[in-house]
């Protein structure tokens, strides 16, 4: 007991008894205790570096652009960016990357391409999240009635084709970033809200949520007052981990043709466009976008698991 | 287990009937007041069939009977007609179909064996050089967008092949089993192979995660300590338990892309259930997408109830809720 209970989990080799004792004991917070946890770990750590510097290419892609000269849009005609016959540029010292099949250069569009992926990722993931918390908690806290219609509201929505109903309604409702955002937030709350109604189903018959009854508290502040706290550590693991499938998906929306519309650069869409080139040898339009994508949902998923680690150290489980 | 079974595809025949309507207001009602003819003849309609379209889906008469009228051909095995194509839907899904339950057979049986060996592997030596491979590129596919591995694989092992004068894969299309048993194994290799290689990621995860948590239950310490044989405790004892929630992802996730493989399609140019949705868009040829929709709901629907009931009789307690 005499060893600290934060150090007893980043670190399993057990410290010398007198260099515990002489540390005084503190509290700490199940929060506070993860975030330790989490900055212990090498692998999270890295990929959050990795993510940090995303985020900055996604910031300073104006300056990117500016330091090659190259316009996201700016076409350069043959010679320049364009083979004689019209096919891309290889990567050289003028355009790092290459060129795209309108002779703009890769690197700078790529470097916008990322604030979509980011926008989209973050911003649909909050909107999922956030919905599928409201109804989960509705679910799980009312039950009976209430719970049964939301559990076939949610049965619904997994049934449906994800992909070919966003692409349904993109067509239907016109292509443009709000129209991704909101298709995509709409269609993947189901499975957050299921993750928040288990939880809720064992919190509400905790003492605590009795005696804020007793003490005349209303459904709405029992829900967010007293269970939404407790479910905030699945809630937060499940929203790292949905952020990469969302960028997944925002890409799959852009390669099918009803993501973000041209011109805005944008990798599925950059991706899809490559598939025209490839067989002409253009692999850098290919690849270079493909890896941009594939190391950002990387470094989300391997940060995203190390939070869930933090979160739940002794693996139950719970966000697979 | 009836009553089981009879309140689940209940629930399902009410899922269904959520999924019509809600295909009812995206296609009837979205395109705006006067327009839906419009958009469901297609962009090159002429007003002639625009006027054909008004009068068949009854769409002057009001909105409840246009859906009574959509319901009841649906009830009828009727899933609408492709005015562009000038076909009914029915002939073109029957058409599409082979080719994504091919491309969605073959990729199954591989990702299942590949998920749940090397998640078994991986739970038995937890922490060895042999599970952290395996976790490193299940994590590596798993954060794959299936597009990004399709392409690379063209690039690899068609594109670059093919300059170097072996031409092992053909780059697209399909070639049904019927006319070459073998053009139909070629063709279908590289778009098994990416399917099942981003698919089995997933179930790398779940089957490692699965076994550990069965092989630290006191019942594994029993079969250990009367003797029996490792490879006995691993796959009789531990496997067996650890499967179920392997099944409940395999049953839905092979129901999903039943409905179409629509990445993989696309990237493969293999005209299949997903493939033939993406190009309605195109086309503008919404009464396609809608059956293609219908037909993929029932698939999901239709694989969970299986999963439910496969559930039931592995675990009775199930029943009960």
């Amino acid at each position: 007991m005499s060893v600290s209970t934060g150090q007893l989990v980043a670190d399993p080799a057990p410290a010398a008894p007198e260099a515990a004792a002489a540390r005084k004991i503190e509290g700490r917070s199940p929060w506070r205790l993860a975030l330790q946890r989490l900055a212990h770990d090498r692998a999270s750590m890295i990929s959050l570096a990795v993510i940090g510097i995303i985020v900055l290419v996604a910031i300073f892609a104006p300056v990117i652009a500016a330091i090659t000269g190259h316009g996201a849009d700016q076409q350069f005609y043959a010679p320049i960016g364009l083979t004689p016959d019209g096919q891309p540029l290889g990567p050289s010292s003028h355009f790092l990357l290459g060129t795209d099949t309108l002779g703009r250069d890769v690197l700078v569009r790529i470097a916008y391409g990322a604030r979509i992926s980011l926008l989209v990722g973050v911003v649909a993931t909050v909107i999922t999240v956030a919905i599928g918390a409201v109804i989960g908690l509705a679910a799980g806290y009312f039950g009976g009635v209430t719970d049964s219609i939301l559990a076939r509201l949610m049965d619904w929505l997994l049934a449906i084709p994800f992909l070919l109903f966003a692409i349904a309604l993109v067509v239907i409702l016109g292509p443009g970033l709000t129209v991704v955002i909101i298709v995509i937030g709409f269609f993947g709350w189901a499975s957050v809200g299921r993750i928040v109604r288990g939880q809720v189903l064992s919190i509400k018959e905790k003492e605590y949520i009795e005696a804020a009854r007793s003490l005349g508290a209303g459904p709405w502040r029992i829900m967010f007052v007293d269970i939404l706290p407790n479910v905030l550590a699945p809630i937060i693991v499940y929203t790292t981990l949905l952020i990469p499938l969302t960028i997944v998906t925002e890409a799959s929306l852009s390669f099918l043709g009803v993501g973000v519309p041209p011109p805005t650069p944008d990798w599925g869409q950059m991706i899809s466009d490559s598939q025209t080139v490839y067989q002409y040898g253009a692999w850098w339009y290919l690849v270079f976008p493909s890896l941009a994508l594939l190391i950002t949902t990387l470094a989300f998923n391997i940060f995203g698991d190390g939070v869930r680690d933090a979160f739940d150290p002794r693996g139950d489980q719970l966000f697979v | 287990m009836t009553r089981f079974l009879i309140r689940r595809i209940l629930q399902g025949v009410l899922v269904m009937w959520l999924v019509t309507v809600t295909v009812f207001i995206v296609f009837f009602i979205g395109p705006g007041p006067g327009q839906v003819a419009r958009a469901l003849a297609g962009k090159s309609a002429t007003p002639q069939v625009v006027e054909e379209v008004r009068r068949r889906l009854l769409l002057n008469r009001p909105l409840d009977v246009q859906y009574g009228h959509y319901l009841w051909l649906l009830l009828h095995g009727n899933l609408g007609y492709s005015f562009y194509h000038d076909q009914s839907v029915n002939s073109i899904i029957a058409a599409a179909f082979p080719i994504t339950f091919s491309l969605v057979l073959g990729s199954a049986i591989l990702w299942i064996i590949m998920g749940v060996l090397s998640g078994v592997l991986s739970a038995v030596k937890a922490r060895s050089v042999l599970d952290r491979t395996f976790t490193g590129l299940a994590l590596l596919f798993y954060s794959m967008p299936t597009f990004v591995l399709g392409l690379l694989f063209l690039l690899g092992l068609y594109y670059e092949l093919t300059i170097h004068g072996i031409h092992a894969f053909p780059g697209s299309g399909y070639t049904a089993f019927s006319q070459s048993p073998f053009e139909w194994f070629r063709g279908l290799i590289l778009p098994w192979l990416t399917l099942a290689l981003v698919s089995a990621a997933t179930y790398t995860r779940l089957t490692r995660g699965s076994m550990l948590d069965v092989m630290s239950e006191d019942y594994i310490r029993t079969a250990r300590a009367k003797g029996l044989s490792e490879r006995r405790v691993i796959f009789r004892h531990s496997l067996r338990a650890a499967l179920t929630p392997v099944v409940t992802q395999y049953g839905i996730d092979v129901g999903v892309l039943l409905g179409g493989a629509i990445i993989t399609e696309v990237v493969f140019g293999m005209p299949g259930l997903g493939f033939t949705a993406y190009q309605s868009i195109e086309q503008q040829d919404l009464p396609v997408i809608m059956g293609v929709v219908i037909v993929a709901a029932a698939a999901v629907v239709a694989a969970n109830i299986v999963v439910d009931a496969l559930y039931a009789v592995l675990d009775p307690r199930v029943r009960l809720h």
